[in-house]
């Protein structure tokens, strides 16, 4: 994968995931949590959009990057995908992306490329909230049987956000085993669940209800 | 310098209410005023977290990544706003509990406006517009209420509502300078949403037979609110080329709106729970209600 | 009930002053919430989150004698101040 592609899957798994979590705006569990979850989606979305500028340049148009490819296109990973509305499951996944994407961002800020070591750096300071509200929930859910459930059932999507050589920090981070090839097997960026079609679908459908081009 | 008392017998108290006097959480109330307030207050913080729903799924379709943004960010001002009213309902003896089970229990009530579908995302430019305007006119209202702990958070509330109006009429303008379809989808939405507008603010009763102006938990009558917001945009409307088709609608010489009258049974119709989407917006919150009642277990036990 | 209140202090040079509420079960919940909920805009520069119950509520003084001894309302110099420059040749002519 070159680095290009690497960025786009970063963006794709943002946009998703950013996506994902705004299904939660209004109906989260707590309001004082609903208003904390959406300005943790909203960030998602910046983040995406900033990669996305970066991958088109200056002068490019990001959100034709951002809604206008094919399915197969897209490079977001399946963990993001899945529609989790039920809380311990989405936790479950905020707790295990957020490790696994400081890992990345780690990574990235040592990029030879100073726009994407500077990017990966600011996104990495906005990330610091994200940790500390991830961490919060893992402290007190930690003990209930429906969000070990969930953290189990989400681990091999998580192993598969990363590329191989950094999913040894991974394990070492959340405390959880990599999965072998005789059990459950990571699930690998490179194909797409089934629920990325309709995803798609809803998030583009007032887009491709104009021309393209057309101005919203 | 004597401490200002609330006066404590019922008659006092209105006129200690009615020359301006502020009343805090511990002072003495009629029980009147307590139930009248409760339930005022109650019925706009259940309208703020209704209102999300129809506005959500607009979120998921937004066009661009600055309208999703800006939309999720708006929404989420919303949801805030519920939480402060229920702060205040809260410190009044109701707790929020209480409040959001007996709004999915049908036995609470919420705005017209948010009983109605969206179709389109010209429905999205006309209510962060029109209806966010017509809200904000009696937000500002508000701004005086006799009751200082509401009074107070309307000020914060007032305050982010200011970037939603804005908004409102940005997603409008671009549709109205875009495609010949995109104007369209603009006027049918505002077609569809002209009626319920005109009914927001409430029927004509007089301020001195509305127990809420007498109490001056409102201090601005009903029609007041609507002759102010009808000054206002409709000539904003007029002048993007929009038709309202109120044969009726006009201004008279005196500066007084004439309209049609609003179809006072239709809104009560709605407010009592009998709008179009009323049933599957409850039974959506309720679904997540239920649902996500561990969570709260978890973290509010001590 | 866990409610935290939130002072907010809006930029350098300004007090604390109260700003709302937030029901959260510990120091971190109520940070994490607090922050977003007068925060978002960078309305604030800083906030104290105080559980509701750690404050101490004073609503009453006595005020049961004449106390005007100290308070600028105990005081009225007009009539001698008069009489002094009266008798100073100095009082101001009369318009």
């Amino acid at each position: 994968m070159n680095a290009q592609e690497r960025l786009l899957g970063i963006a794709d798994d943002e946009l998703v995931l950013g996506w994902r979590e705004s299904e939660w705006t209004g109906i989260a569990p707590l309001l004082e949590e609903d208003v904390a979850f959406s300005s943790i989606a909203q960030n998602e979305i910046g983040h995406a959009r900033a990669l996305y500028q970066l991958i088109v340049g200056e002068e490019g148009d990001a959100d034709a990057l951002a809604f206008d490819r094919e399915l197969e296109k897209y490079r977001c990973a399946p963990l993001v995908e899945l529609q989790l509305l039920d809380w311990a499951h989405t936790i479950a996944r905020r707790w295990l992306y957020e490790i696994a994407d400081e890992i990345r961002l780690a990574a990235l800020k040592d990029d030879p490329d100073p726009a994407v070591a500077g990017l990966a750096a600011k996104i990495d300071r906005e990330e610091t909230y994200h940790r500390m509200h991830a961490a919060m929930w893992h402290e007190r859910l930690r003990d209930e049987p429906r969000f070990q459930a969930a953290v189990e059932e989400l681990w091999p999507y998580a192993v598969g956000l990363l590329p191989s050589e950094l999913r040894d920090e991974l394990a070492v981070r959340t405390g959880l085993d990599l999965p072998s090839d005789n059990l459950s097997q990571a699930h690998e960026r490179g194909t797409h669940t089934d629920e990325l079609g309709p995803l798609w679908e809803e998030m583009t459908e007032v887009r491709r209800s104009a021309p393209a081009g057309a101005q919203w | 310098m004597a401490a200002v008392e609330v006066p404590r017998d019922e008659q006092a108290f209105l006129e200690y209410v009615q020359s301006g006097g502020q009343v805090e959480t511990t002072d003495w109330m009629p029980d009147d005023y307590r139930a009248k307030l409760i339930k005022f207050i109650e019925m706009h913080g259940n309208s703020e977290l209704m209102g999300v729903l129809p506005e959500r799924e607009w979120i998921l379709r937004a066009p661009t990544l600055q309208r999703k943004l800006a939309l999720t960010a708006k929404v989420q001002d919303e949801v805030g706003h519920s939480q402060l009213i229920y702060r205040v309902v809260e410190d009044l003896g109701k707790p929020r509990e209480q409040c959001l089970q007996d709004l999915v229990d049908g036995k609470a009530k919420f705005h017209n406006v948010f009983h109605y579908p969206t179709y389109t995302w010209g429905d999205v430019g006309v209510i962060a517009w029109l209806v966010d305007a017509a809200a904000i006119i009696s937000q500002k209202a508000l701004l005086k209420c006799s009751y200082a702990p509401y009074a107070r958070i309307m000020k914060k509330i007032c305050w982010e509502e200011s970037f939603h109006i804005l908004h409102g009429r940005d997603v409008i303008l671009a549709m109205i300078t875009g495609t010949q379809e995109q104007f369209e989808l603009v006027q049918e939405a505002l077609d569809r949403w002209w009626g319920p507008l005109m009914q927001f603010h409430g029927n004509p009763i007089p301020k001195d037979e509305d127990p809420m102006y007498l109490w001056r938990i409102k201090s601005q009558g009903n029609e007041e609110a609507r002759q102010q917001f009808l000054d206002g945009y409709v000539p904003q409307i007029l002048e993007l080329g929009l038709e309202l088709h109120d044969p009726k609608l006009r201004k008279r010489d005196d500066g007084v709106w004439e309209y049609s009258e609003p179809d006072w049974d239709e809104l009560k119709h709605v407010v009592t729970g009998h709008g179009p989407k009323t049933e599957e917006r409850l039974a959506f919150r309720r679904r997540f209600l239920e649902q996500e009642q561990w969570v709260r277990d978890v973290v509010l036990a001590a | 009930m866990n409610e935290w209140e939130v002072f907010r202090r809006e930029r350098k040079g300004q007090p604390f002053e109260h700003a709302g509420s937030v029901v959260a079960p510990d120091a971190d919940f109520a940070e994490a919430w607090a922050r977003e909920q007068y925060g978002r805009r960078g309305e604030s520069v800083a906030l104290w989150l105080v559980p509701r119950d750690a404050i101490r509520d004073v609503e009453d003084w006595a005020d049961e004698f004449d106390l005007k001894y100290r308070r600028v309302d105990g005081y009225s110099i007009k009539a001698r101040l008069k009489e002094a420059r009266e008798r100073a040749g100095t009082a101001p002519r009369d318009r």
